[in-house]
């Protein structure tokens, strides 16, 4: 027989298709991939450590850069666990307000999700033109509410910062009159397009019971065909109100983790009808009395303990975990970032495919280096 | 009748531009700026949004990232530079061809930014190699990158070509790439930003900077060094640290104690 060479091969830390800063080192043979290891840390900004010496409410901000995609995502789950640990009440209004933003987050974050893994396929650019194109919409809104395109910064212990103002919601409602077409227009374009198909059926399976075993969350999760949704299974904010379902996927591989993520956003369109359609009669203000002013957030010093609190992020379960010592600063803080633990099964689902493969797959996990390296 | 005499609008009219050398070489540089596809964190994805559907960087030219530095003449330094990020900027950036132009988008790339406190966070990637122009932001809106591209468009007109290092005779110089050292980043056994505190050194004083950079401007010895970062200061409090000026330290503890709220 006649033997071949195995060469290693190196991906990264600059390169156009590794989402960022982050490594692969491959060994292969020929064109396959026979192992797979990779190299984090590049962007390791000491986000833990720097927040043990901030101020509750001053981590609120540098929770925005943690998955620079859903800052307000990354503000629920946080404000979540403080809300735990000090045992604030949240108004009516403010939760809605929150589901709102969480869900519009959402939507953004898979229609640039979905177009960054065609770029990796090869269309450049042009699928992430039509997600961008909405994403942009959406930070219109953003910007309104919290002031900031990116970096929102909109949720406070207790509430939100700001109500909305007047003229976001008929905005809003101009958003969700174009956001079916543009479901339909995505849908069209690629669903059925023959070079997607090719590049991602049966590419990069992970079974269900390996995806369980690693305790892969969010659309990887159930695209493998486990119905997991923290939104579901906690039930917190308001989601136990709302009529949605959980899309799953059958085989998952790269083809039903795209499919996923285009049903979920229809899902959090219908959640958006609904809040938007009871927001006008809920009660309460957009934040809790008690904590409305912000000398109260600046001072805020939890009784000791420890609370975590979590939510299902567009990427996945986004956890929190806090030690309080009783001071104004947290005495531990740690950060479940889905991406990192998503990433994990990276070398198994890769194996035996080839290099071109392995930029697709990579794709199809959705990763920020913010929250894997933190 | 030699050309010069001949009123420039009429010559058009016909067909024929006048120029000199500077100006056309420059205007096909300024208009064909090629940027690296090259992101490090969130102010990437700003970046991402600049060159896509409603900011649109094409209208100046430069939406063609190039994913290799051979054929960038511009690196977008787009977020946090960590110190084993580091050496591979340095990297790249030496492999760019010249001229070559630097932008430092973002508060992370000029200075740290909101995480200049971390121990492996390079507080401005200036002390590694020259920056044309800075944005502050975090993250700068695409506008704001637009802006300092057209910065860097009225810099590059004002060059003259005669004057240009890179077409003298003077070797093209590599920049040092940095090492990890005990302490932190090193160049040639120098320390530039350490694990620990500030970095030591001026930004216009690193070894890959003032007189190596352009070789004419003089810039005095200057040590940044903040009380509050400095090893030999204690840390009272986490807000407040031993052996400030009494007047600050009084006035932060009346703040405080505005501030304070009875426990539990
Ligand atoms: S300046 Fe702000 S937005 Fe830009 S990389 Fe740094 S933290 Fe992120």
């Amino acid at each position: 027989m006649l033997k071949t060479q195995e060469l290693q091969l190196n991906i990264g830390p600059q390169h156009p298709s590794t989402h960022g800063v982050f490594r692969l080192i491959a060994t292969i043979d020929g064109e396959t991939v026979i192992d797979l290891k990779p190299v984090f840390g590049y962007l390791h900004r000491n986000h833990e450590q720097i927040a043990e010496v901030s101020t509750y409410i001053q981590i609120m901000p540098f929770t925005d850069r943690l998955d620079y995609f859903n800052s307000m995502a990354n503000n629920f789950g946080y404000a979540l666990a403080v809300e735990k640990l000090a045992g604030i009440e949240v108004p009516q209004r403010a939760n809605y307000i929150r589901v709102l933003m969480a869900e519009l987050t959402r939507i953004l974050n898979h229609a640039a999700a979905i177009g960054f893994m065609l770029n990796d396929m090869g269309a450049w650019q042009t699928p992430l033109a039509f997600g961008m194109r909405e994403r942009e919409k959406i930070l219109d809104l953003f910007e309104m509410a919290s002031g900031a395109r990116m970096m929102c910064n909109y949720f406070r212990f207790g509430g939100i910062w700001r109500d909305l103002p007047p003229e976001f919601l008929p905005q809003l409602q101009g958003l969700m009159q174009g956001l079916p077409t543009f479901f339909d227009e995505f849908e069209r374009l690629l669903k059925q397009n023959e070079i997607l198909l090719g590049r991602s059926v049966d590419v990069g399976i992970l079974p269900k019971e390996v995806a369980a075993s690693y305790s892969v969350t969010g659309p990887m999760l159930r695209a493998s065909g486990i119905a997991y949704d923290l939104r579901r299974a906690d039930g917190y904010s308001v989601y136990p109100e709302l009529d949605f379902d959980i899309p799953v996927g059958a085989v998952g591989d790269v083809y039903d983790r795209f499919l996923v993520r285009l049903a979920e956003m229809r899902e959090s369109y219908r959640i958006l009808q609904q809040v938007i359609e009871r927001l006008p009669e809920t009660t309460g203000g957009h934040i809790n009395p008690a904590m409305a002013s912000m000398n109260k957030q600046k001072s805020l010093r939890p009784p000791p303990g420890d609370a975590y609190g979590r939510v299902e992020s567009p990427k996945g379960e986004l956890g929190f975990y806090l030690v309080s010592d009783g001071s104004d600063t947290p005495y531990r803080y740690k950060v479940r970032a889905p991406s990192f633990i998503n990433l994990t099964p990276l070398g198994d689902m890769c194996r035996g495919h080839t290099v071109a493969d392995v930029v697709v797959i990579l794709g199809s996990i959705d990763i920020v280096m913010g929250e894997v390296d933190r | 009748m030699t050309p010069l005499d001949v009123d420039q609008l009429e010559l058009e009219k016909q067909g024929i531009l006048l120029s000199t050398v500077n100006r056309f070489y420059n205007w096909g540089r300024r208009s064909s700026i090629w940027p690296m596809a090259f992101g490090l964190a969130c102010c990437a994805i700003e970046m991402m949004a600049t060159g896509l559907s409603r900011y649109d960087l094409a209208r100046f030219g430069a939406e063609m990232f190039r994913a290799s530095p051979r054929q960038a003449d511009l690196m977008i330094v787009a977020g946090t530079v960590t110190k084993k990020m580091a050496p591979q900027v340095v990297r790249l950036y030496n492999q760019m061809p010249e001229p070559r132009y630097v932008i430092s988008m973002g508060n992370c790339a000029t200075s740290g930014g909101p995480f200049r406190d971390g121990y492996n966070v390079l507080r401005g990637i200036d002390l590694l190699v020259p920056v044309d122009v800075y944005i502050p932001g975090c993250p700068p809106r695409p506008e704001a990158l637009l802006h300092a591209l057209m910065t860097l468009q009225a810099q590059i007109d004002a060059q003259k070509l005669g004057r240009m290092r890179w077409y003298g005779k003077a070797e093209a110089h590599d920049y040092a790439v940095p090492t990890f050292g005990a302490q932190g980043l090193e160049i040639d056994g120098q320390l530039i930003d350490p694990v620990g505190g500030l970095p030591l050194l001026s930004p216009l004083k690193g070894p890959n900077q003032g007189a190596a950079r352009t070789g004419l401007i003089e810039h005095p010895q200057e040590l940044r060094r903040f009380p509050i970062m400095d090893e030999s200061v204690m840390l009272e409090s986490p807000t407040q640290a031993a052996g400030i000026a009494p007047e600050i330290a009084a006035n932060d503890l009346k703040r405080r104690n505005d501030a304070e709220v009875p426990r539990g």
